[in-house]
């Protein structure tokens, strides 16, 4: 349902973050992207929902052909109709409450009506187990409720595809748990989901691919049992070994 | 003090209160709002870059800004005239003290707008929103919050500041108590009559200020 070509980006001219990526995403697909810091997997996922523009590259959205660089503002709109993303720290909307954050874009951005926003809003609450906090406002939340709530806002809309961006890196460890549940009760519904993590046990046992970057470009990519058992390229090898190293530390 | 000092001040006391309620603060409340159009527009202007508009905007700050405010209500009300724009005082106060405050209300809020987090329209972004409907239920209203001190300094300050329209024959509370005066010839008496007065109402916004930032700070506040 999601496929990018030969993705190019650069911030300015001697710094290439993207070198060219490739990427396939089928429907129900859990997608993890994995790979060092600075190895491009942020700007990649900002790149495929417009909040960067790259420098070049195609994407083919549910059948249709976009140009990544020159693509219009109002296919734009279409394609973010249809997606969602998921912040590293949330984003949730400061002024307003839990309730208020998931409904906002449906009857703003969307034009639903507020009685059908409303349900479907408590809804995607109630699976992400935050119904209960309706009012509250996002300062009065930990961070993985936040997430939490930043996810139903993302779910509301009855999204194809979810894109996370590390979205358990700002979080306190004991609160990277409930954030993971969530996300695999939404792998385990068959959402279509492109997650950048460093959860290797997120990569491993929920999703069903593993992409691996360094350097702006794609040094592997496998399915998710391949992939850990048995790495084809050093680097792979290499950084698979250097993290499981740093969580038994 | 004396008997009859005494008597002035009580005679003069519901003169200057009508003229405060009836020209002082109406003249604040429309002025206010003028500045306050301006100063969102503008604000939002530069916040967007918009081409072109930015530098007017900039070029606008920078003229009335740099300026005396006396100044420029004798331009408008006597200067214009010459060339045939020609207003009434009252108007000509309202338009002078709105574009004069709209300019410095514009660089609080530029400066609330740039302090929302970026990440706050790239949500909007997100959840299809598009940029007008995000800046009006999400950045504005954060903005305001942060920019809400430095805007009710602007508020007191014009309260004030109104005073100067007395020069342009706008018959304000303080113009009153020149014209009382100029029967009585009691000036240290009146004028301090007139400072109280002014202070008794500002100490009240200033409490209002305070009440304000309590209510904003209390769930959503951003800080």
């Amino acid at each position: 349902m999601l496929e990018i070509k030969n993705v190019h980006k650069s911030f300015d001219a001697h710094t290439e973050i993207l070198k060219g990526i490739d990427l396939k995403i089928n429907k129900g697909d859990v997608v993890a992207i994995l790979g060092p810091s600075g190895s491009g997997k942020t700007t990649l996922l900002r790149c495929i929902n417009y909040l960067e523009r790259a420098d070049s590259g195609t994407m083919i959205f549910d059948g249709e052909e976009y140009d990544m660089h020159a693509i219009s503002k109002s296919s734009i709109t279409r394609i973010r109709k249809k997606t969602a993303f998921v912040f590293q720290n949330y984003n949730l909307f400061l002024n307003k409450t839990v309730l208020q954050n998931v409904t906002l874009g449906l009857t703003s951005g969307r034009k639903m009506s507020r009685a059908d926003a409303k349900d479907a809003a408590m809804d995607a609450l109630r699976r992400v187990g935050m119904a209960d906090r309706i009012d509250a406002y996002p300062r009065q939340l930990s961070g993985g409720q936040q997430q939490r709530v930043a996810i139903a806002r993302g779910l509301a809309a009855n999204p194809e595809i979810i894109y996370f961006d590390e979205p358990t890196s700002a979080l306190d460890p004991e609160l990277i748990g409930e954030v993971l549940n969530v996300m695999r009760h939404l792998a385990e519904e068959g959402m279509t989901m492109l997650v950048v993590t460093h959860e290797m046990g997120f990569a491993r046992n929920v999703s069903n691919y593993v992409l691996f970057m360094d350097d702006g470009k794609v040094i592997e990519q496998a399915p998710s049992k391949e992939f850990f058992s048995n790495p084809r390229e050093e680097r792979t090898r290499s950084f698979i070994s250097s993290i499981l190293k740093k969580g038994e530390s | 003090m004396s008997e009859r000092v005494l008597q002035i001040l009580q005679d003069a006391f519901p003169q200057l209160v009508e003229k405060f309620f009836t020209v002082t603060i109406p003249l604040t409340l429309m002025s206010f709002s003028l500045a306050l159009i301006i100063a969102v527009i503008v604000a939002m202007i530069q916040y967007a870059h918009v081409k072109g508009l930015s530098f007017l905007c900039r070029v606008y700050i920078w003229i009335v800004r740099c300026t005396p405010l006396l100044v420029q209500l004798y331009l408008v009300f006597y200067g214009l005239p010459s060339i045939g724009i020609v207003l009434d005082a009252y108007p000509t106060a309202v338009l002078v003290f709105g574009i004069n405050e709209g300019a410095y209300m514009a660089e609080s809020m530029r400066g609330a707008l740039e302090a929302v987090p970026s990440g706050q329209m790239e949500a909007g972004y997100c959840v299809s929103m598009s940029y007008l409907q995000t800046m009006w239920h999400v950045i504005l209203p954060q903005a305001f919050r942060t920019a809400f001190p430095a805007l009710s300094n602007s508020l007191i300050s014009m309260v004030k500041g109104t005073s100067l329209a007395s020069v342009i024959t706008v018959t304000e509370m303080f113009r009153q108590a020149v014209v009382i005066n100029g029967r009585v010839y009691e000036s240290l008496a009146l004028y301090t009559e007139v400072a109280l007065i002014y202070l008794a109402f500002c100490s009240v916004l200033t409490l209002l200020q305070r009440w304000g930032e309590k209510k904003l700070s209390a769930y959503g506040g951003t800080r």
